[in-house]
């Protein structure tokens, strides 16, 4: 089963939970899989604490002319959607960042004047922590646009994949690397605080699930802060609040020095298990709007339980 | 005319709390400078919420190109499916490509027609690459476009505002980023504003590439936990590769103190000026339930005495601040 943490607003909690999801249940006797799709940011390593001693480079395929072969008749430049080859007086030029490596270009030249050649965008980093996840982390290389192929070849790296239960940490926002995080995903598992930015943003990724097909809940970290909002959204579109982190300052203090959520307080983990438990037994409807009612709650976050 | 972006690398560090506040003190009587503002968060664009816009102007931005395959002129020879790099087309016999086909012929004149076995593509994952029409034999593939999102420009409480809103999963966030910016600049040159005020998005790939993109200077807004940090250091090198001139201020630094004090021993070893520390304080929550900067709704409160230092330390900063007129948009062609 595959689980993708997301949440529209950064800074919500996401990679908190999803590290605390997949340290409950390696510890269960589970095997786990823990992705970091954040390849702009990527963070869970400090909480996972695994030896990244797998290491591979990200590569695109793009374009290369060669000159002897070219007669300039730009047929690839008008196959190019993304402008990233052009001919300009009698020369045809490739723009390696504008490339989405899609190999048009290669394909219809009728001199066979293209090859193509990989170009590295990023690179990717694996290995297994203590408690025995299987962790990966891409990171997009600085100056570099474009994350989803990064993200991509993480989702398709080692033997990630085969474990009983595959965590997918997202990027914050809504918009493409969000989607190649939480493509193939059977639940996503949203968080936000409950202000009206988290509100706005959550609002956002949840029609994101609804338009992937994908069943979600909602965790709502630091609740206490800021005002009932997001509950009143939950019940108006039928998303089921799976589980509730209050503000404490013990846990923002411990997050700000790299300690995960259950090195703070162990007690989560029941809380976690039943959420696990929930997500597997009683999954949401696809589209609560029209398909159902909403699920009751775990409960307060640690009285959950087993 | 100068233009100042707030990122952040990590998300949630405030970069939004602290352009309203910045987007208040300039509007006070006193202030030296003019501004036109910018909400270049497009997946996010929560700027809006604590400026009350009234939308002035409102545009629809088509792109996010898709394939589509007429079924009728399709001769189910493959090539297209062969051919896509993006895992965008498949047939009935893989479950995410027969949900697409069955509500597609749901949706047809003939619903009850039974669901043929040819390739569909799926718009969110296609690319938009084109590279199936091209290939196709029969000429069965057309390319559509769809509306991606849509920008503004709104009278907002401290003057002209740019946003925009992403339809969610869609692409080109990159490009809408550069629309508003662009919109914005332009008002600026021709009313002759002093300052364009750019609120990014997090991380260091496409949209910020794009929001850092002509700036003269970038204020980072980090925080002093293990992540904020590991992610202060990405934007930072990003803002080091396009040339731009970078400050950071620490935003709930007294939280893991030991983190802050990291902070500005790193940033002075790599000469970045450390512009000032702002508390955690509750009431930056307060006033956003309220729909205002925190500087408006209390300004006795210590964030608010905080980043009224900060401002005052980056004024003189940004009039001083290079030229800045770098053109590695990816997203401006």
């Amino acid at each position: 089963m595959i689980i993708a943490v997301a949440s529209g607003k950064g800074g919500t909690g996401k990679t908190t939970v999803a590290t605390a999801l997949a340290q409950t249940l390696a510890r269960a006797d589970l095997s786990v899989s823990c992705l970091d799709c954040d390849v702009e940011g990527p963070n869970a390593h400090i909480f996972i604490r695994p030896v990244l001693n797998d290491h591979k480079n990200v590569d695109l395929l793009i374009p290369e002319v060669n000159a002897d072969l070219c007669t300039a008749c730009g047929e690839c430049a008008k196959v190019c959607e993304f402008h990233a080859i052009v001919v300009l007086g009698g020369q045809t030029l490739v723009f390696p960042e504008l490339c989405h490596g899609c190999g048009s270009c290669a394909m219809v030249c009728p001199e066979k004047a293209i090859t193509e050649v990989p170009r590295t965008l990023g690179i990717l980093e694996g290995g297994l922590s203590p408690d025995g996840i299987n962790f990966g982390h891409g990171l997009l290389n600085v100056g570099e646009p474009m994350a989803v192929p990064v993200i991509t070849q993480l989702k398709s790296w080692r033997d990630y994949m085969d474990a009983d239960v595959v965590i997918v940490d997202s990027p914050p926002g809504a918009s493409c690397p969000v989607v190649e995080s939480v493509r193939g995903a059977d639940f996503v598992l949203l968080v936000t605080e409950p202000t009206p930015f988290g509100l706005h943003d959550l609002r956002q990724a949840y029609e994101l699930t609804q338009e992937l097909d994908i069943p979600a809940g909602l965790i709502i970290n630091r609740d206490g802060i800021g005002d009932a909002g997001v509950d009143a959204y939950c019940q108006e579109v039928g998303l089921p609040i799976l589980m509730r982190i209050p503000l404490e300052r013990e846990i923002g203090q411990g997050i700000a020095q790299g300690k995960s959520l259950l090195e703070i307080h162990p007690e989560y983990q029941h809380a976690f298990r039943a959420l696990h438990t929930q997500i597997i037994v009683h999954p949401p409807p696809t589209s609560p709007r029209h398909q159902g009612e909403a699920l009751p709650s775990v409960g307060g976050g640690i009285e959950g339980g087993e | 005319m100068k233009q100042l972006v707030i990122l952040s690398g990590k998300g949630g560090t405030g970069k939004t709390s602290v352009a309203a506040a910045f987007a208040h003190l300039l509007s006070l009587d006193d202030a030296p400078l003019r501004t036109v503002l910018a909400d270049a968060d497009v997946d996010a664009s929560n700027l809006e919420l604590v400026l009350s816009p009234k939308i002035s102007t409102r545009e629809a931005l088509r792109g996010g190109l898709f394939a589509k395959i007429d079924w009728d002129t399709c001769i189910d020879c493959g090539i297209c499916e062969q051919v896509c790099r993006f895992d965008a087309i498949g047939n009935v016999s893989r479950p995410q490509f027969y949900r697409l086909a069955a509500r597609r012929v749901a949706e047809s004149d003939t619903p009850t027609a039974p669901i043929p076995e040819l390739p569909i593509v799926d718009p969110i994952a296609c690319d938009g690459c084109a590279a199936c029409v091209y290939q196709c034999p029969v000429d069965a593939i057309t390319m559509h476009d769809q509306v991606v999102g849509e920008w503004f420009r709104s009278e907002s409480r401290y003057g002209p505002l740019f946003h925009a809103s992403l339809r969610p999963a869609q692409e080109n966030s990159g490009k809408l980023v550069t629309l508003v910016k662009q919109q914005a600049r332009l008002l600026a040159l021709d009313e002759d504003y002093d300052l364009v005020l750019v609120d990014g998005p997090p991380g260091i790939g496409c949209p910020v590439i794009s929001a850092v993109s002509g700036a003269d200077m970038a204020l980072i807004v980090a925080e002093p936990t293990a992540a904020g940090v590991h992610d202060m250091h990405r934007v930072l090198e990003t803002t080091a590769h396009f040339g731009v001139q970078s400050l950071v201020c620490i935003n709930k630094a007294d939280i893991y103190p030991k983190g802050a004090v990291e902070i500005e021993t790193s940033c002075h070893k790599q000469g970045v000026q450390v512009v000032g520390r702002i508390p955690f304080d509750t009431t930056v929550t307060e006033a956003m339930v309220q729909g205002q900067s925190v500087t408006r709704y209390d300004p006795d409160a210590p964030a608010s005495r905080a980043l009224l230092e900060v401002w005052g330390r980056v004024t003189p900063l940004l009039q001083n601040s290079g030229s800045g007129d770098s053109h590695f948009d990816p997203n401006s062609t």
